[in-house]
């Protein structure tokens, strides 16, 4: 990009050679402990074994298992149930929060605060935020307090905490501000003589959010999908805690065979999560340039 | 972008809408975490919910004497975090700053390290951990939270701070450098005195995610920290076991430190910039 062909000679250094070694560190950081890692899981999956052990033969009996089984299906079902609930609240949650903030605030200092305030929760410690739902919809909560205080129900409710229902909850109160902060960044490069134009054309609000903005947008809210999406197919420690042990999902049945030290169906649940998880990326990178989207 | 509620001065119909609705979200964020601060300050008689029975630091005096059943061993993982937390951010800083500059020219390969830092991001976390610790097992090597405790959260750290890298460089406008190349400034001389001074707001904000996503990361940290827990392990064997307010006194502290770190790093970012911005200007 920059044209250093025309600094001084005594830059001993060819730039392109620089270049490399600049990012070396991080290139072997990448590879000893993502890309070798990644081999190694893929072999194991294929060893036999037998408890906390695992011994230098072909043993494909461990993916046909993977493969085939009911509870194969029915993780991934459960899953991808929460996946698709948590997309649908979140997704529409986060571009009416962003329009609101791009489009409808006046003052940048307020747009400022606002932003700042969604963004705080993300950064603060995730087992402290999940222990923070008992006092609200624990069987004591402030919830279930107020339902039976208005003659509601007469017993606490037992499925607000440490349930499915408890675990969507958290997952948004999470995966929102993603989805937020991505079509904030889309929305923040439209130009606002395009929606000046629109305007003047008599286009109404609705005409403009439906025709102008929501196109420009979809690029930002499918890196938000893709944050959400590997979030959830990776999370063990939401489903853990806000499930009490009741639910199971994907990411919980590979803690439990880790926990027993079996280590190929490990892997081999593993190596299928990592290619339905890049499946569905790659599929929504489709709609996105990461590299474009960067670029303010 | 205000320009266009700007041309109307009435405000529509949807501007009460997304604003109540925004101030909603704001309430389902920040409610929990208000009744968990409210109730870290619970009486010694009272329990994980309202009422609160009297008002005392109890908990808070439970937590620091170390003493007190379903404590576990609190103390220790904080300090075991911390460090941890330290050596990651400073470990990001450098090679994500350093990688970050190699991306200002083509270079073979450029594509391939991209891509296993996406990859590396959007890889399920325990995946990765336990990659890493396979290796380590197969390898003879005993995990411990300076070896492939560190390495596995940098697979976390750096991929952020390269993208940080990309949006503050995207925005660096060359011709400065290159005043500089024309005044016969050395390539060390251009990053000490030009850019380094430009994208440093940038540079503090990869070492706060670093510094912050370590010290909350758990599922990469997990299976490769060896022996003691991390603060997130600590946190999350205490809410199994879970018994008393003195859990809710560690979110109220905890919650202090981060934010006091978040505003801090703001503080100095925001300073930064404006005093770079009046400087350019001038």
């Amino acid at each position: 990009m920059l044209s250093s062909q025309t600094s001084p000679s005594r830059a001993a250094i060819p730039p392109k050679l620089a270049s490399v070694l600049q990012v070396t560190p991080m290139a072997l950081v990448f590879l000893l402990l993502v890309i070798v890692p990644l081999g190694l899981i893929f072999v194991v999956s294929f060893l036999d074994y037998n408890f906390a052990q695992v011994f230098p033969e072909l043993y494909l009996e461990t993916w046909v298992d993977v493969l085939t089984s009911d509870l194969t299906l029915a993780l991934y079902l459960k899953t991808f149930k929460f996946l698709v609930i948590v997309w649908v609240i979140t997704a529409p949650l986060g571009f009416a929060i962003a329009y609101f903030l791009a489009f409808h605030l006046r003052s940048t200092w307020l747009r400022t605060l606002l932003v700042t305030a969604i963004a705080i929760p993300f950064w603060t410690s995730g087992p402290i935020r999940m222990v923070s739902w008992v006092p609200l919809l624990g069987r004591e909560g402030v919830v279930n307090q107020a339902l039976m205080g208005m003659g509601i129900t007469d017993e606490p409710l037992g499925w607000l905490m440490y349930s499915e229902f408890a675990v969507l909850v958290a997952y948004v109160q999470m995966l929102t501000m993603p989805m937020i902060a991505t079509a904030l960044n889309s929305m923040a490069k439209i130009p606002p003589s395009v929606i000046q134009a629109a305007q003047d054309a008599g286009a109404s609000e609705w005409q403009i959010v439906r025709d102008l903005i929501f196109p420009l947008v979809r690029p930002g809210l499918a890196i938000g999908t893709i944050i959400v999406t590997t979030a959830i197919m990776g999370d063990v420690v939401m489903v853990k805690f806000m499930g009490g042990s009741q639910v199971n999902t994907v990411g919980m049945s590979i803690i439990t065979d880790l926990n027993a030290f079996m280590y190929p169906p490990a892997a081999a649940k593993s190596i299928l999560l990592l290619v339905v998880v890049l499946s569905i990326v790659i599929s929504l990178l489709r709609f996105a340039d990461i590299r474009k989207e960067l670029r303010s | 972008m205000s320009s266009y509620t700007r041309t109307s001065r009435k405000r529509p119909l949807s501007f009460y809408l997304l604003g109540g609705l925004t101030a909603l979200f704001l309430v389902y964020v920040y409610a929990p975490m208000v009744c968990l601060y409210i109730l870290s300050f619970q009486g010694p008689e009272g329990g994980m919910s309202f009422p609160m029975v009297g008002w005392s630091t109890h908990w808070f005096r439970t937590l620091f004497s170390g003493e007190g059943q379903g404590l576990g061993d609190v103390p220790n993982a904080f300090q075991r975090s911390i460090r941890l937390a330290a050596c990651t951010a400073v470990l990001t800083l450098v090679i994500s700053v350093t990688a970050g500059l190699a991306y200002r020219r083509r270079f073979p390969g450029s594509g391939l390290v991209f891509y296993a830092a996406i990859a590396s991001m959007v890889l399920p976390g325990i995946f990765v951990g336990f990659g890493i610790a396979l290796m380590f097992n197969l390898l003879g090597w005993q995990v411990s939270w300076f070896t492939s405790g560190i390495g596995a959260q940098l697979t976390w750290t750096l991929p952020f701070g390269l993208l940080i890298m990309f949006i503050v460089l995207g925005r660096f406008r060359s011709s400065y450098e290159e005043a500089a190349i024309d005044l016969g400034a050395s390539a060390s001389q251009r990053f000490r005195w030009v850019i380094l001074p430009i994208i440093l707001p940038g540079v503090i904000g990869i070492a706060m995610a670093g510094l912050t996503s370590s010290y909350e990361e758990t599922a990469r940290t997990s299976l490769n920290v060896g022996t003691g827990n991390t603060m997130p392990m600590e946190v999350m064997g205490l809410l199994n076991a879970a018994s008393t307010p003195v859990l809710f006194a560690i979110g109220t502290l905890t919650t202090l430190i981060s934010f006091s770190l978040i505003i801090l790093s703001l503080v100095v970012m925001t300073h930064l910039a404006r005093r770079r911005s009046m400087r350019t200007n001038a």
